[in-house]
């Protein structure tokens, strides 16, 4: 998705990125994040809560292959796929979320993830950095409170796709 | 001026019909001057995918709690609160949200605490808006800023804190949390996040009203004769005794308050906001689990 991308500002001091050691798509959404002010923030992640995909009819007809984020105030669910090392030695991950439309922040936390994490190598988002939510910025606009929704399918995403590492 | 009051039928027989208004109601209304429509959500962003034309928005979290301590803000910071919102001391207020207006009638109960006169709920709230297909848009507002005074907040006529609550205990007390977290078998709501409370249970002779059981199917409050059954019949709780209610973080217990106070009638309800984040965290209070409400411990 490339319609709310924005460049950041070239060479703005010594500051550290703070896309730094992240995946480049990761890294770009949260320099885009990072581009706008604040107030301007809850728009994009607006944006990015419409561009969630609906789920894949394989898992639609199946709602308990999902996995409940029980962290998050509204039914949110997702589902990991990693490829299988045979076919794959990279073990690609793909993600996939299910958020009801009256729930547009928990849907645009989902809506980052898949974009930034989708099609990784299973490691890389094994040993994605813990502090990756909270370089958003939105800490002060959505609050900590609700961003822990965020921190938690961060969190069941790594571990299933470390339990399928180690499987 | 205040705006004119809904004298729908079906609002007459509530102890205080003047707090709320009918969606068709506001329809009318809209735009008037005078009259302010505020939306208050659980979902931080909701209000940005569609609202009620005019509307401005207040978050419970960003803009009403206080930045860093456990606390709500200041009257400094709600008179600008206000002002920015184009609302000023005079000012009908309508309030609604999601969620069967938990966080709207979060919001009133907050309004209230400084004193705002007229506040009033969107009975229904965005649920009932959208069934009726009724307009939203996304366009956001720019009311023009307000004077709205610094008043300072009074909490000691709607607001009880845990010292109240252990001063209290044998009165009349409604815990309005989900039948599991009333007997300690958890202690968030289903399917809600972990707030950080320690133990579980209730407060001891709390009677347990799950705060849904005042909202009828179309999440609209049910009528008054069916909340008496509840609160005073099944019980037995009169309103001319002081009550206090409460939840996980005062936001159901805010709609309980709203019930009690404004539409039975009873004159001293309080709201403990501290509500169990606080109680089943806190060292030595007494704490019950099962389905009783159990004994008051001696003092």
């Amino acid at each position: 998705m490339t319609e709310h991308l924005m460049t950041s500002a070239p060479g703005a001091g010594d500051a550290p990125s703070p896309g730094e050691g992240l995946p480049p798509a990761l890294a770009e959404i949260v320099e885009e994040f990072d581009a706008v002010p604040e107030r301007d923030r809850l728009q994009l992640l607006l944006e990015f809560s419409r561009s969630l995909p609906a789920l894949p009819e394989r898992y639609a007809a199946h709602p308990e292959l999902l996995e409940p984020v029980p962290e998050c105030q509204s039914p949110v669910f997702l589902v990991t796929e990693v490829a299988d090392a045979a076919d794959d030695p990279e073990r690609t991950v793909h993600l996939h979320f299910s958020a009801p439309p009256e729930a547009p922040t928990t849907r645009g936390f989902a809506s980052i993830l898949r974009e930034g994490l989708d099609g990784l190598p299973a490691q890389t988002i094994v040993d994605l950095p813990d502090d990756v939510c909270s370089r958003l910025g939105l800490d002060q606009v959505v609050s900590r409170l609700r961003m822990r929704g965020m921190l938690g399918m961060l969190g069941r995403i790594k571990r299933q796709v470390g339990e399928s590492l180690a499987a | 001026m205040p705006a004119p009051l809904d004298t729908a039928e079906r609002f007459a027989a509530y102890a205080h019909p003047e707090r709320l208004v009918s969606t068709a109601w506001l329809a009318e209304h809209l735009g008037e001057p005078g009259l302010v429509v505020v939306e208050s959500d659980e979902d931080v962003l909701l209000y940005e995918t569609g609202h009620i034309p005019g509307a401005v928005k207040v978050d419970w979290h960003v803009d009403l709690n206080h930045p860093v301590t456990r606390d709500y803000v200041d009257g400094e910071a709600f008179a600008a609160l206000m002002g920015s919102r184009g609302i000023s001391r005079d000012t009908t207020i309508v309030v609604y949200g999601d969620k069967n207006n938990w966080w709207a009638a979060y919001a009133l109960w907050v309004f209230s605490l400084f004193g705002h006169e007229d506040v009033r709920l969107l009975d229904g709230g965005r649920a009932a808006w959208e069934a009726e297909g009724r307009e939203y848009t996304t366009e956001a507002p720019t009311p023009a800023p307000a004077d709205y005074p610094v008043v300072e907040r009074d909490d000691s006529v709607l607001r009880a804190y845990r010292d109240d609550v252990l001063a209290f205990l044998g009165g009349q007390l409604v815990d309005v949390r989900s039948p599991e977290e009333y007997t300690g078998a958890r202690t968030t709501a289903p399917a809600y996040p972990e707030e950080g409370a320690l133990r579980a249970g209730h407060i001891p002779g709390a009677q347990s009203v799950p705060w849904a059981r005042a909202v009828a199917e179309d999440g609209r409050f049910k009528p008054r004769a069916e909340l008496e059954a509840v609160y005073q019949g099944e019980k037995g709780f009169s309103p001319e005794a002081a009550t206090i209610a409460y939840c996980r973080i005062g936001e159901r217990s805010s709609h309980t308050w709203f019930v009690l106070h404004h539409l039975l009638g009873f004159d001293d309800v309080k709201n403990y906001d501290g509500s169990w984040t606080e109680w089943g965290s806190a060292v030595r209070v007494p704490i019950v689990t099962g389905a009783e409400p159990g004994a008051v411990p001696a003092r």
